[in-house]
């Protein structure tokens, strides 16, 4: 079995009193607890965390775990000959065979659980109550793409369950998971019954998958809709023309209008991600008005010209504005 | 071996009663009643006494109990804690809709 230092994950020393394990915990969970945390490894870091406070903020559990002794943490050990004993460790019904029991493929986190339903009647308990597999949530990165055709993604999950014994054992288990179609970012996805397992017809506990997109090189999305920087060419502003523009279907041909203005949206009907229950969000194009940065001499002098003759301006509500 | 499944859309634009909504959360309907007794949830549509509420919201009643079961929470805080997501939840939305609209300098 692996050891695990609770005090560190917690940060407090191995004396410290209840009231600062309470508040040291609420302190981490504030930080890295996945609801409300941005930080990069929370969803890790609170599970870690999680684990450290459930085991000692139970005097019996704590008093346990400092029985275990001191090692460094990812080192093998195993617990002290009569640990069991002491703690009631809930071993399986009837196991006679005891002294064969082996604590090498136990995670730590199991241990302590199996000890708060170990004695106390808390199997009596158990034997008779259905009890319902916990639920789970996993976030799953995807890009534009994958949303836009739907995907399957392959989790591999550690799942607490029982054995035959009722102990509390994690175990892998690997699930495929289809993504349906237009997924976006911030979307919930329920697998149910992909949970933990529920014991004594307890229902099986649901998976629910968190989608976050990955930031698209060209397309910005919010909800269904996709938004992409149309470049132009002041001329091509100017006198209306027919661009190619990608779309996540392939490219197609947008007709922009004569007079067109930086900042203005060009609609492409159900060109963005597909809606769950039917149809499409629309894809924007947003005209940037691009010049060349460098002019060979022939440029210079039709931009030379067009200046002498034009009597646009661009600022002519700045003379109004003045006065106000 | 792998299990194949498929899920679906917690946030679906549809309209659901109270016990299909705490299905979807996956929570006691009585969760629910004390949101909505709180005014934190409040029914889309009460015609003839059928009430229904918008499923989008059930991502963020699950994240509430969490919230409040984690950082041992009385109950009496899961309304005020939901109506905080709800409202995080929809200036996000309003943030990705806005940033989606700004155009990023030209390379």
């Amino acid at each position: 079995m692996e050891y695990k230092d609770y005090y560190a994950a917690l940060g407090v020393a191995r004396d410290a009193s209840a009231g600062d394990i309470k508040k040291a915990y609420r302190k981490l969970a504030h930080k890295y607890h996945p609801d409300v945390s941005k930080e990069k490894g929370a969803e890790a870091k609170f599970k870690e965390v999680a684990e450290a406070y459930q085991t000692l903020k139970d005097p019996e559990k704590r008093a346990a775990y400092d029985q275990l002794g001191t090692h460094r943490p990812g080192q093998e050990f195993r617990p002290p000959p009569d640990w069991q004993e002491n703690f009631q460790w809930q071993r399986g019904a009837g196991s006679a065979n005891e002294g064969a029991f082996s604590f090498d493929d136990l995670d730590l986190s199991d241990l302590f659980e199996g000890l708060s339903r170990g004695g106390r009647g808390a199997g009596r308990t158990h034997a008779e109550r259905p009890i319902p597999g916990a639920d789970f949530e996993v976030t799953v990165h995807l890009t534009l793409e994958d949303a836009f055709r739907g995907t399957q993604v392959d989790l591999e999950l550690q799942m607490p369950g029982y054995d035959e014994h009722g102990r509390v054992r994690h175990a892998p288990k690997k699930i495929k998971a289809r993504i349906p179609k237009g997924a976006t970012d911030g979307q919930r996805l329920r697998l149910r019954g992909q949970g933990g397992k529920g014991i004594n017809g307890g229902r099986d506990g649901d998976l629910y998958l968190d989608i976050a997109l990955h930031p698209h090189a060209l397309y910005r999305a919010s909800g269904h809709d996709l938004y992409l920087d149309l470049p132009l060419a002041p001329w091509e502003a100017a006198l209306g023309t027919t661009v190619e523009v990608p779309t996540l279907a392939g490219a197609v041909n947008l007709k922009v209008p004569p007079g067109t203005r930086a900042g203005g949206k060009l609609r492409l009907s159900k060109r963005g991600l597909p809606k769950p229950g039917g149809g499409e969000g629309d894809l924007y194009a947003i005209v940037q008005i691009v010049n060349p940065t460098v002019l060979d001499e022939r440029e210079r002098e039709l931009f030379g010209e067009l200046a002498k003759h034009s009597r646009f301006d661009p600022r002519a509500h700045f003379a109004g504005a003045s006065h106000g | 071996m792998a299990e194949h499944e498929e899920g679906i859309w917690l946030q679906a634009r549809r309209e659901v009663s109270i016990v299909e909504l705490a299905d979807d959360c996956g929570v006691p309907v009585t969760v629910l009643q004390e949101l909505v007794e709180y005014g934190a949830l409040q029914p889309t549509r009460a015609e003839g006494g059928d009430e229904a509420y918008s499923a989008a919201c059930a991502p963020q009643v699950r994240s509430a109990l969490r919230l409040c079961q984690d950082l041992e929470l009385e109950s009496a805080a899961m309304p005020l804690v939901f109506a905080l997501l709800e409202r995080i939840h929809q200036l996000e939305e309003r943030l990705r809709h806005v940033s989606a609209q700004l155009t990023a300098p030209h390379r």
